[in-house]
């Protein structure tokens, strides 16, 4: 039994002499060039801490922080509705439903998300005769919903691409044991197929809410007041530049709670490929 | 011997004529918009034009500097500046106290009010504070016409741009109702087919504390030499006529 302890004890030890390679040399000099950056950052804040300031700027971007929430909120759920049957049109057997589905795809994945946030808001303006008999005016005269409607397209396009790609990554197999099994087609899809594929989707998924939730921000140019309007606001105002120190930390904060989120949801989807602990 | 004391002269001689030539040769690098016709705009070859940009020409030719534009978004025209990205803005800024605490101005080079505009039609005539609540009213950011109707209008909902340019084309469609900006630019936009839908409400909006004391030229306020030198220029170009040419050639009326 004592020897053993010894060992135990002993590993460690050797561990605590690890060479000093150039990698961990370097990757050292990284992390402490982080860390005073990070001390710089946060110092400024505490230093230029001006409570006039605090208070007449720091509700109007929480204000700002919430808009954006509900933009990519609304966006991003409505936008997975059209995801859907946009990912099935992708590969149907219908040569016209497919080529339109992709070429849907292909105009919001190609262009930047700036143009299309542009050419809906400037665009509708230059339309509003046609809108206005449409009835249509009265939801694009808003640039809220504008907005909303650019991002729900533009991430609708993303989410199906994923969507597709996951689907088609499941085997074969899954299909063919469930057609044995005696199961019709839309029962294989949703409990059988779409389950893994979202295993396999989930990743990329939470990378487009969080490239959605950044390029969010672009609301702000048309005269929303976004959580970077209110920011861009206050620094024309004040000409002080810790407003958009702020306004990362905020953008941060979003994306770290997606990203523990995620975590959550993956360790829930997998938990049947875990082996129990023994 | 005789050869190397002519190759040194000759060195010498050319070492103190550039000398002299940089020292009054000044460089100096001027920020401005470039989205604020008939101020300042880009021509379709993407050069610099408009009134202001003539003004600096003239008065760099006074100081005898050799100036070279820069173009910068007017959200961060005067954080730009402070930050040495140039050295004096000429992008038709209005002397304000607001500003003054952050930059230093030389004398005003022209002055005209600011005013209102809506669509034809649009059977508003009282531009009183009261009479427009409810009403949307479109303004670029960062502007004396911003900060104006932010202080004042109270009720009214505010709608700001990056540009005038903008908030022109949302009072064309129909998402505002007015517009508030300098009386000149917005006449030059109703010449245009884009701003034919619109026309001036109320008479000029007057207040020395928001729109200050007319258009200046900005710097960095230890630059006092060169506010100086900029001011004698100014008051050079007035006296000589240059100034009047210039105005002459963009308005058929003085905004001096």
């Amino acid at each position: 039994m004592s020897t053993v302890d010894v060992a135990v004890v002993e590993k460690p030890k050797a561990e605590t002499s690890r060479a000093w390679t150039a990698g961990r040399v370097i990757g050292i000099c990284v992390l402490a060039l982080y860390v005073l950056i990070a001390y710089f950052l946060l110092r400024m804040i505490v230093v230029n801490y001006d409570p006039e300031f605090v208070g007449k700027y720091l509700p109007r971007m929480v204000g700002g922080l919430w808009i954006t929430v509900q933009l990519c909120t609304t966006a991003i759920i409505l936008g997975a509705l059209i995801a859907f049957p946009m990912s099935l049109a992708r590969t149907h057997h219908n040569p016209v439903i497919r080529g339109l589905s992709f070429g849907y795809v292909y105009f919001f994945r190609g262009t930047p998300l700036l143009a299309q946030a542009f050419l809906v808001y400037y665009g509708a303006g230059q339309f509003r005769p046609v809108l206005q008999d449409m009835g249509l005016w009265g939801f694009f005269r808003d640039a809220y919903n504008c907005a909303l409607f650019t991002f729900t397209l533009n991430t609708a396009a993303y989410q199906a691409e994923i969507l597709r790609g996951a689907i088609s990554n499941v085997h074969k197999g899954q299909w063919e044991g469930a057609h044995a099994l005696g199961l019709g087609k839309v029962v294989t899809y949703i409990k059988i197929i779409l389950p893994q594929a979202f295993i396999t989707a989930l990743r990329p998924f939470g990378n487009e809410i969080i490239f959605l939730i950044k390029g969010s921000a672009v609301a702000s140019i048309i005269t929303v007041f976004d959580l970077m309007g209110e920011t861009k606001l206050a620094y024309s105002r004040s000409y002080d530049f810790q407003v958009y120190l702020w306004a990362a930390i905020m953008y941060l904060a979003m994306v770290e709670a997606l990203r523990r989120c995620w975590d959550k949801l993956e360790a829930r989807l997998t938990r049947h490929l875990k082996r129990t602990e023994d | 011997m005789k050869l190397l004391k002519l190759f040194v002269a000759v060195v010498a001689a050319t070492v103190m004529l550039s000398g002299a030539a940089s020292a009054e040769m000044k460089k100096v690098r001027i920020g401005t918009e470039g989205a604020y016709p008939p101020f300042n705009s880009f021509d379709a070859d993407k050069n610099l034009i408009g009134f202001d940009v003539d003004i600096a020409k003239a008065i760099c030719e006074k100081m005898k500097a050799d100036c070279t534009f820069v173009a910068q978004d007017w959200d961060g025209i005067i954080p730009a500046l402070l930050a040495n990205k140039y050295d004096a803005i000429i992008a038709s800024m209005s002397i304000t106290a607001e500003r003054e605490k952050k930059v230093a101005f030389t004398n005003k080079y022209y002055n005209t009010p600011a005013r209102f505009v809506a669509q034809k039609g649009s059977g508003i005539t009282d531009i009183s504070p009261e009479s427009l609540k409810g009403k949307v009213v479109g303004a670029q950011s960062s502007t004396t016409h911003s900060s104006y109707l932010e202080d004042i209008y109270k009720g009214v909902e505010i709608k700001l741009y990056g540009t005038q340019d903008e908030a022109n084309l949302d009072l064309a469609s129909g998402r505002t109702d007015l517009v508030l900006a300098d009386s000149i630019v917005l006449l030059e936009w109703m010449k245009t087919k884009d701003g034919a839908c619109c026309e001036y409400v109320g008479k000029d909006v007057t207040s020395e504390k928001h729109f200050g004391k007319g258009a200046g030229i900005a710097m960095r306020k230890e630059d006092t030499e060169l506010k100086a030198a900029m001011n004698k220029a100014l008051a050079e170009i007035v006296a000589d006529g240059t100034y009047e040419k210039i105005n002459k050639k963009y308005f058929p009326f003085s905004i001096y």
